[in-house]
């Protein structure tokens, strides 16, 4: 295989520079000794860290992110995977249709997803609530949970399943006890993938939180909106840390292009 | 899959289907129905939002030049993002696939892994790169003597594609990474065999092969830019709207519900006809490849 020449390293190495730099800047001001934004010259501080445990909105609405990531992708995985074992092991009329269903809150954007919801919720009596977060948050991540399970059960061997028929095993025993482990792997990295998008979810949060119930990205953001100052950037250093511990067991467990480009052709 | 053409069972795929179907129709088509609808309803400073049927909305937008220039400048971002995407993306895929295996996948982690950090604290950290006259970009392309005055960075459109081409870069990277993979390397060779330069091997077998890669990519950065919410939001600050941020205001600053609903349902609209239009047009120019 011919390799890059030097033109083409210095393009790469640019790139990544400029890839990598917007989020290595936020990492640095974090650590600033200054009570301004600037780059820590004289000394690293963890004082802006420390600031954090001083504004209880930001610990709550980090808390809030966790559990409502954590729920939702659940709630999600709950529906996910019956509806996965069928798409990959049925043809049946309206098959493809309802994947298209399914995977479609991945085509419509957040911001009228977020809108419909809240006019929803609001005439249902549900505006702000924590379980109308949970039920939004639930439509949004299911395609992530969908995918990987789908990528899992399409991939399985079902030798195993025949032979636990055979042996007398049925309905919540061959599922429990046989297909759940097989597809595991799938559901995991399903369950790690709608957490984060959960986690980071922003758009359509937006429109639904209230006081009480913001979440860490929407606290972050109308903290923006009014200034920009280096406990902001502590707060999105410990955001950033969180995703990339996600990421890496993601990467270690499933692999990250193959979880990405959600085209995982069986579950390893 | 041999398996699923034994198994013609018509119940058990509904009864595992049906929860999940259920919750959609429940929670996502009847809330869309119920925005589409919105946008006909009417809205006064004190009566509120009034359910009747009334075409208010949508002459306002059709006829009021705020909201065309307002769309016209979303789609106007979300082109320049694209090309922006295409131009750097494209190239950097191609660079990285010939890379050898350890320093492959470590580049591909770094690229992709800004996909999953929090669009929030990307965005931020171009507000600080960008940050007032002396910000590091300016100084740094000062100093390169690449500009003699400073480039108003913050909430102006430059920055917004600057910031949003940074947020969309990695869909364009694996999509054209996508491509590459269905590509056979011996043609390469075989060129080469045959006495093409690097410039026509680009240009003659590159390019052709990985371009159904690059449109599928440029589709996706599109739909995403024209309906990016945070980044034009923090780097457009208060006064440079985009449709995304025109029905955020319209929903929770000026409580106009049925404005926003049809902008909303409008971008919508929009998105899906563009989305669906080009995906025909690439899938029938390049059908032999979707084989």
């Amino acid at each position: 295989m011919s390799r890059n020449g030097p033109l083409a390293l210095i393009f790469h190495t640019v790139f990544v520079i400029i890839m990598v730099a917007p989020i290595l800047v936020v990492c640095l001001v974090a650590f600033t000794p200054e009570g301004f934004l600037s780059l820590p010259t004289n000394g690293f501080s963890l004082r802006w860290f420390r600031t954090i445990a001083n504004y209880p909105e930001f610990v709550h609405a980090f808390w809030v992110s966790l559990g409502l990531g954590a729920l939702s992708s659940l709630v999600a995985l709950v529906f996910a995977v019956p509806a996965a074992l069928a798409i990959a092991r049925y043809r049946f009329r309206g098959r493809d249709v309802l994947a298209a269903l399914f995977l479609s809150p991945l085509m419509i954007p957040h911001v009228v997803l977020g809108i419909a919801f809240l006019r929803f919720f609001t005439s249902a009596g549900l505006g702000g609530s924590f379980a109308a977060l949970i039920i939004a948050h639930v439509i949004i991540v299911f395609p992530f949970a969908l995918r990987l399970t789908l990528a899992a059960a399409t991939g399985m061997d079902r030798s195993v399943e025949m032979a636990a028929v055979s042996l007398g095993a049925g309905g919540w025993t061959l599922f429990r006890r046989v297909t759940l482990p097989l597809i595991l792997p799938g559901v995991i990295s399903g369950w790690a993938l709608a957490f984060i998008q959960s986690f980071d979810d922003l758009t359509m949060t937006v429109f639904l939180a209230a006081p009480g119930t913001e979440t860490l990205p929407v606290r972050m953001f109308l903290y923006i909106q009014d200034n920009i100052d280096p406990l902001v950037t502590s707060v999105s250093a410990c955001v950033i840390a969180i995703t990339m511990t996600a990421l890496v067991l993601l990467d270690r467990f499933y692999g990250l292009d193959r979880v990405l480009a959600g085209k995982g052709d069986t579950g390893r | 899959m041999s398996m699923a053409a034994e198994e013609r069972s018509t119940r058990a795929p509904w009864v595992l289907t049906a929860p999940a179907l259920m919750l959609f129709v429940g929670v996502l088509l009847i809330p869309l129905a119920m925005t589409v609808m919105l946008s006909f309803h009417d809205w006064g400073q004190y009566k509120g939002v009034e359910p009747v049927f009334i075409l208010k909305n949508w002459h306002e937008i059709a006829t009021d030049p705020y909201y065309a220039e307002m769309f016209w400048r979303t789609f106007r971002i979300a082109i320049l993002t694209t090309l922006l995407t295409a131009l750097l993306g494209a190239p950097e895929a191609y660079i990285l696939n010939r890379m050898s295996g350890g320093w492959k996948s470590f580049f591909l982690l770094v690229i992709l892994g800004p996909l999953l950090i929090s669009v929030v604290a990307r965005t931020l950290g171009w507000a600080l790169l960008f940050g007032g006259n002396n910000g590091l970009v300016n100084k740094l392309l000062m100093s390169l003597g690449a500009i003699r005055s400073p480039i108003p960075f913050m909430f102006t459109e430059t920055g917004m594609v600057v910031a949003l081409a940074h947020v969309m870069m990695p869909f364009m990277v694996l999509s054209v990474w996508a491509a590459l993979q269905r590509l056979d390397p011996q043609i390469e060779n075989a060129a080469m065999s045959l006495g093409a330069g690097p410039a026509t091997i680009i240009r003659r077998i590159i390019m052709p092969q990985i371009m159904p890669g690059v449109l599928s990519g440029a589709i996706i950065v599109f739909s995403l830019s024209a309906s990016a919410f945070a980044t034009p939001a923090i780097i457009g600050g208060r006064r440079l709207k985009v449709a995304a941020t025109l029905a955020y205001d319209e929903f929770l600053n000026t409580l106009n519900w049925p404005l926003g609903a049809a902008v909303a349902t409008l971008l919508l609209v929009a998105l899906v006809l563009i989305v669906v239009g080009s995906n025909a047009l690439i899938e029938r120019r390049y059908a032999e490849v979707f084989r």
